[in-house]
């Protein structure tokens, strides 16, 4: 019997995330009593006015980021995959913010610790996700992320497939 | 007082000193942010009779107490408030996007730019520190371009810039201040006077914290918010966008054509916001903090401008394709993207192209005064090739560049009568001629040509009152409205998320009470935005303007709505206008000559600024 993996974490859909930020301004309320996005553990990227995505923890299986703390102060949980950060040991090196190929762990501007997602374990429930005006995060398995992106690039391509547009008609 | 950053700063570029004074809190009380707070600095800061590309003219820019926030729409604005260089009064535009937001968290409630530096610079705003730099290797660049390098060479992908491009150095008078790559500060020449200052671009980092007054309510209130803006008053931004007015202008008939030959378009189906969308529409994107996104970005699949991208709204739609006879949504977009490469006004440099249009059909300019080029009313190479020539100041470029008013008494030979401005400032997408309560908001208001100090064209589009007559009562609805829409552009929040403020005055105190922690009651409010108007006018006044200036373009005095159907024949009479002015003058409390009187200043607590209005009067008397 294969295990299905039950680790999820916030994702962003390409389609629907539009760059509004919410996420961040809500991230950095939630944890920090601030608006201020330097303060989120998600972040929003915007290539240019079409490629919009909100980028935050995968949550990896063997993350990099604990593999690459010299001071022992990155684990992760073996129930729920959250990265924990030992603040007591974190000297701010950045060795783990290096490893990261997300960009998702970061330096606490004042703390001078890094910090990273943690699903929002006080409230309950990930906030960005609760208030994403455009429903476009989502807590997700990788199955299931897995899953929507077959189904989002079979209908992308039957939809291409249709799309006659003659300019001059 | 919270929300509130309580600093502005000062910038001279002249000597290149920089000093930061605290936030005067009277005003911030009195004439809360955005255009009112900059247009009261403005008036303040400058010297009567100053020309507006004097370095003595300071360039201002102000956040509100609402940008920094997760307020939907209203997190992410930020107001340019100067002398205008097409009204020679008030100029004013806001713009969206991550600037402003940026700003505030840099600690600043406004900027003021006075002098000019003596090459080209940037400004780069690092928190407390801010520093003149050379921007020699930026000149000619896009705003895009720019903001781009800035962000390289700073080395921090998060910069958010504010710049101008090739027009503004040129002082194209039209030219405007473009942030994150596709958002205007477009309206009244404000890049024209950053150009005049040698400003290139502002490049800001904010790393503050922002807090509200009552944060436990203001998150229940943006819940609340967040809900209304997945509802009916959203849906038209969120789905067809702007562009839908095309069909339903051209339907009434109130879509002026062809440089305001006619009000309606034989070809309104193939630039329809339904046609855009179909097929142009690629992705709608939003505003930090912005719960409705609005932004339809469009890419040319195919065809001579294939690859082109760029953000598109009804307005620069309607003045670069009915306006000008063009069909060609693929040049539309790729006008619109010019516009925004060289930094220009999109409405304005549509309506321009539509004038030159007109003077070329009418044997006014002819193809070789053109530069060879063919300006037929629907030939969209031609609609391209003279927003290049605008932007660069090229050739006949150089006339159109001044804005139709001082391009056509150049030109003269009756161009004048085909300048369709108010103001000095180009007329944009609604037929005053028969769409009465909008023709009176448009010739009243204080920036020039203008749908956006008023909405008053909806009393008309939606049929609350006959638009093809005026009658008592139209001034103080368009009063009302104008009062409101300074409140909106002062807190700031995004004129298209106003249908979310179901109990408007009600919602608009509420916020501001629970961002500052300042009770203000609806009364108080409203106040406030009479206020900011009244400022506004005082500023005209003192530069010369008055009622000569509240009028409105020859051919919505001259040429009747020529198209069959309910508009026919309407136009309106220098009677009707008079009338108009009358009715509105007295609903505000000003004198015959649209001057605020004592009383009325002193209503609005502004006794400090009795002198301007009695200078008027003392002049008066004089001559």
């Amino acid at each position: 019997m294969v295990k299905i993996h039950e680790r999820k974490f916030v994702a962003a859909d390409p389609e629907k995330c539009v760059g509004c930020q919410v996420c961040e301004y809500i991230c950095s309320w939630t944890k920090e009593g601030a608006f201020n996005p330097l303060k989120s553990r998600i972040r929003v990227v915007r290539i240019n006015q079409l490629i919009n995505l909100a980028v935050t923890c995968r949550l990896c299986e063997n993350p990099p980021c604990v593999a690459a703390c010299p001071r022992d102060a990155l684990t992760q949980s073996e129930e729920t995959g959250l990265i924990m950060v030992d603040e007591d040991k974190c000297n701010g090196c950045g060795w783990c913010i290096e490893a990261c190929d997300y960009g998702a762990i970061m330096l606490h501007p004042e703390k001078k610790v890094v910090y990273v997602c943690d699903l929002c374990q006080e409230q309950g429930e990930p906030q960005c996700v609760k208030w994403c005006p455009e429903e476009a995060l989502d807590l997700v398995t990788s199955d299931v992320l897995a899953q929507k992106a077959r189904i989002t690039a079979v209908r992308k391509l039957f939809q291409e497939a249709l799309k006659v547009t003659p300019i001059t008609s | 007082m919270q929300g509130y950053a309580g600093r502005i700063l000062h910038i001279d570029l002249t000597t290149g000193k920089t000093r930061v004074e605290p936030l005067n809190e009277e005003y911030a009380k009195k004439y809360i942010g955005g255009i009112g707070l900059g247009i009261r600095l403005l008036l303040d800061h400058s010297k009567p009779g100053v020309e507006p590309f004097s370095p003595e003219n300071p360039l201002i820019l102000a956040t509100g107490p609402i940008s920094g926030t997760m307020w939907p729409t209203g997190g992410n604005g930020h107001a340019f408030v100067s002398k205008s260089p097409q009204s020679f009064g008030v100029g004013e535009s806001k713009s969206h996007g991550s600037f402003g937001t940026e700003l505030k968290r840099a600690g600043y409630d406004a900027v003021i730019f006075e002098g000019k530096a003596e090459k080209l610079v940037y400004v780069w705003i690092d928190d407390d520190s801010v520093q003149i730099l050379d921007a020699s290797h930026l000149m000619g660049k896009s705003p895009a371009e720019t903001e781009d390098s800035i962000r390289e060479e700073l080395g921090d992908y998060y910069i958010r810039v504010a710049a101008i491009g090739l027009a503004g150095e040129k002082l194209v008078r039209l030219a405007c201040i473009i942030n994150d790559k596709t958002r205007a500060a477009g309206r009244t020449g404000m890049g024209a006077v950053m150009g005049s200052k040698n400003l290139k671009a502002i490049a800001v980092r904010g790393t503050r914290d922002i807090t509200v007054a009552k944060p436990d309510e203001f998150m229940e209130f943006i819940k609340e918010f967040h809900e209304r803006m997945k509802g009916p008053a959203a849906q038209k931004y969120r789905t067809l966008g702007t562009a839908a007015n095309v069909l339903v202008h051209n339907a009434i008939p109130c879509m002026p054509t062809r440089n305001y030959n006619k009000a309606s378009f034989e070809g309104a189906e193939k630039v329809s916001g339904e046609n855009l969308n179909e097929r142009f529409v690629a992705k709608i994107i939003g505003c930090s903090s912005c719960a409705m996104r609005c932004e339809h970005v469009c890419v040319v699949p195919e065809g001579p401008y294939k690859g082109t991208m760029t953000r598109m709204e009804y307005e620069p739609l309607w003045a670069m394709g009915p306006y000008c006879g063009v069909d060609r949504l693929d040049a539309i977009i790729k006008g619109m993207d010019l516009s925004n490469y060289y930094g220009v006004d999109s409405i304005s440099v549509g309506v321009i192209v539509g004038f030159a249009m007109d003077c070329y059909e009418n044997g006014i300019l002819t193809e070789k005064e053109l530069d060879g080029i063919d300006a037929r009313f629907g030939n969209q190479e031609a609609l391209v090739q003279l927003i290049e020539k605008i932007g660069k100041r090229e050739g006949i470029g150089d006339i159109l560049a001044e804005g139709v008013k001082i391009a056509g008494e150049k030109i003269g030979k009756g161009a004048e009568k085909l300048a369709q401005h108010i103001k000095g400032v180009e007329v944009t997408g609604y037929d005053l001629r028969c769409l009465k309560t909008a023709a009176l908001g448009f010739a009243v208001s204080f920036r020039g040509a203008d749908h956006n100090r008023h909405g008053a064209y909806g009393f008309d589009v939606k049929g609350k009152v006959n638009r093809l007559i005026v009658e008592k009562g139209r001034g103080k609805m368009v009063k009302d409205m104008e009062d409101q829409y300074t409140l909106i552009d002062s807190l700031i929040v995004c004129k298209f998320s106003r249908g979310t403020y179901y109990k408007e005055l009600e919602d608009m105190a509420k916020l501001y009470s629970l961002v500052t922690g300042v009770e203000v009651t609806p009364e108080e409010m409203r106040l406030s935005g009479e206020r900011i108007n009244n400022v506004a006018r005082l500023f005209n006044v003192r530069e010369g303007l008055g009622r000569k200036d509240d009028t409105l373009p020859y051919k919505v005095m001259h040429l009747p709505v020529p198209d069959e159907g309910p508009s026919k024949g309407a136009y309106v009479s220098q009677k009707e206008l008079d009338f108009l002015l009358d009715d509105y003058y007295e609903a505000r409390g000003w004198n015959k000559e649209g001057v605020p009187t004592k009383e009325k200043l002193r209503e609005l607590e502004m006794d400090d600024l009795i002198h301007i209005a009695k200078r008027k009067a003392e002049k008066a008397e004089e001559s």
